[in-house]
């Protein structure tokens, strides 16, 4: 039976395993062999060039943006929920905002479709276009609100209280207990939060593509149709036939690689932050003992 | 009297962002509860029977197939997932006690899984089932892929209620004599299915929701039945994006305004479970 229990456990790491093998044998070699064009800015099918740099250059830019706006929104909303909001608010508000990180993505493309896009067109942008990597962003920043707040509101809770007792002990008011004590202590738990989220933002597909444009184009402007990684892979997928379809895997053996890099950003955040605490924990035992 | 005014200064500088931040507490809930709105609003009143149950040899738009094809999609995907993931745990907290370098292994997988987009899953499922296997465009092989995906869900939520599981309970069963397979079948899992039940719902609220994967896997084939596992076919999700993105806004709203329905129903379901769950066991886990 345990042959069994063990099996299973195996499925995930056999899953890994393949899904890392199979993109990489069918995306390296035509990175390789189109070493030149793959690099380029000019992605047109027709002519059979296959360049990534200004979808490369989208993605950064959108993901960006979208962590910026969002991180400041959400952290200052979970900061708001633990310390300067009626009590009797917070645990209905973080409800509701748990209960919609389950919307799914392309609910949030209709509305970034219907409402921030045409918003945007009409009263922001310079030029009379919607579309681009600011609708983009603000779409992905909602979309990511739910994550920051929940995971900051963690790493706020997981602060001892005394620090807080002791600031304000020192003649620090509320505000400054908060802002110079609270947040700089749970600064890694925010931190992962951060990479957790620019995760969601990068790999984010069905909302961008409904929002951005998807013009294959380098961004030089807010308003401007681009299109990112995600999307040129979603887009190709009604039509890959030959050198096309092993482009589109090439792209996403990038967006991958991307991902792992998060992914180990995010674990080292997570050690470290467990490395202090466990310190910080020592430490104190020692001064108990000297006493 | 300087230190005065810059203290005075610094106090308001943190004044300011408290402020900001009760703003931004607003901003928070008003976009997230505006999406609902804008949803609800726009959609219910497109909503038509003909959109609901229209045979879709007869009517331009229905999301018959597309209601068949989230159907089997959770179907498959469930009935792959939920033992492997739940072994997975089993052996992960039962077996080797979250210790050791298998348990390493294991959980790294899992996270890097639980961290990859979902349209790399999709390009996966679209190398192996449709391109490999020959199988073009299927549901089998979307839910396979599907399940992939919620995997790692499962596994971590499984993991914790196994956890919360008080020791006395395994003691007990060992004491009276019973086999380690034998305590986790009638003991153990019996005692952790409320968290389990829980974290199937919420899977099962992913699998509906998700778009990515299906567009590479499935073919979104939206005015046919699928007749078996095999064919081609939609869901939901993607019956939106096809709406949207093809000149029908008003049945893109509709379907969202039924899919939002589905998705949050799903999530206060679970909500519920878990509230039942700590009902029955009390405070004392």
């Amino acid at each position: 039976m345990k042959a069994i229990f063990a099996f299973a456990a195996l499925f995930s790491v056999l899953a890994l395993i393949t899904i890392t093998v199979f993109l990489f044998a069918s995306g390296l070699p035509f990175i390789f062999a189109n070493g030149d064009t793959f690099w380029s800015t000019v992605w047109d099918v027709n002519s059979e060039m296959y360049g990534i740099m200004s979808m490369i250059v989208a993605t950064l830019s959108v993901t960006s943006l979208a962590v910026i706006i969002g991180v400041t929104i959400g952290l200052l909303t979970a900061i708001c929920l633990y310390k300067f909001c009626p009590k009797r608010l917070v645990v209905p508000v973080s409800h509701t905002v748990n209960l919609l990180a389950g919307i799914p993505s392309v609910i949030y493309g209709l509305f970034g479709l219907e409402i921030i896009v045409p918003f945007i067109r009409d009263y922001v942008s310079p030029n009379g276009i919607g579309y681009g990597i600011l609708s983009a962003s603000i779409v992905l920043a909602i979309m990511i609100l739910p994550t920051v707040v929940s995971v900051s509101l963690d790493a706020l809770k997981a602060v001892p209280k005394s620090y807080y007792e002791g600031a304000l002990a020192l003649g620090a008011t509320k505000e400054q207990a908060t802002f110079k004590v609270l947040i700089p202590s749970a600064k890694s738990g925010i931190f992962a939060g951060i990479v957790l989220s620019t995760g969601r933002a990068l790999g984010e597909t069905m909302a961008v593509i409904m929002v951005v444009g998807n013009s294959p184009e380098m961004p030089n402007s807010l308003f401007q149709s681009v299109r990112t990684l995600t999307a040129n892979i979603a887009l190709g997928a009604t039509e890959m036939t030959g050198n096309a379809a092993t482009a589109l895997i090439a792209c996403g053996v990038i967006l991958f690689v991307f991902t792992l890099l998060i992914n180990i950003a995010f674990s080292l955040i997570k050690k470290d932050g467990k490395d202090k605490t466990e310190r910080s924990k020592r430490g104190k035992k020692d001064k108990i003992k000297t006493r | 009297m300087e230190k005065k005014t810059r203290s005075k200064l610094d106090r308001g500088f943190y004044t300011s962002l408290k402020i900001s931040s009760r703003i931004c507490c607003c901003l928070t809930v008003a976009a997230l509860i505006g999406v609902i709105f804008f949803v609800l609003i726009r959609g219910s009143g497109s909503i038509s029977s003909d959109l609901l149950f229209g045979d879709p040899d007869d009517v331009e738009n229905s999301l018959l197939p597309a209601f068949l094809g989230t159907l089997q999609l959770v179907f498959i995907s469930m009935i792959i997932a939920v033992p492997l993931g739940v072994f997975t745990a089993v052996f992960l907290v039962e077996y080797m006690h979250g210790k050791g370098k298998a348990v390493k292994t294991i959980r790294i997988a899992t996270e890097t899984l639980s961290g990859i987009p979902s349209i790399v899953y999709g390009l996966f499922g679209y190398l192996i089932f449709v391109v490999a296997f020959g199988w073009g465009y299927s549901l089998l092989g979307g839910g396979i892929t599907l399940a992939t995906m919620i995997l790692p869900t499962i596994v971590r939520s499984t993991e914790e209620s196994l956890l919360s599981v008080p020791a006395g309970y395994r003691e007990g069963a060992y004491a009276l004599g019973t086999s380690k397979v034998k305590t986790i079948f009638k003991v153990i899992l019996p005692s952790a299915s409320g968290g389990i039940v829980t974290s199937i719902i919420l899977a099962v609220g992913r699998v509906v929701s998700e778009s990515a994967v299906l567009i590479l896997t499935i073919g979104m084939v939206v005015d046919r039945f699928p007749t078996t596992a095999m064919s081609p076919g939609t869901s939901l999700a993607l019956d939106i994006y096809y709406y949207a993105n093809f000149g029908y806004p008003n049945e893109a709203a509709a379907t969202a305004v039924i899919l939002l329905i589905f998705v949050l129903s799903l999530n206060l379901l679970a909500a519920l479970c878990g509230k039942l769950i700590r009902k029955k066991y009390g405070d004392d886990q």
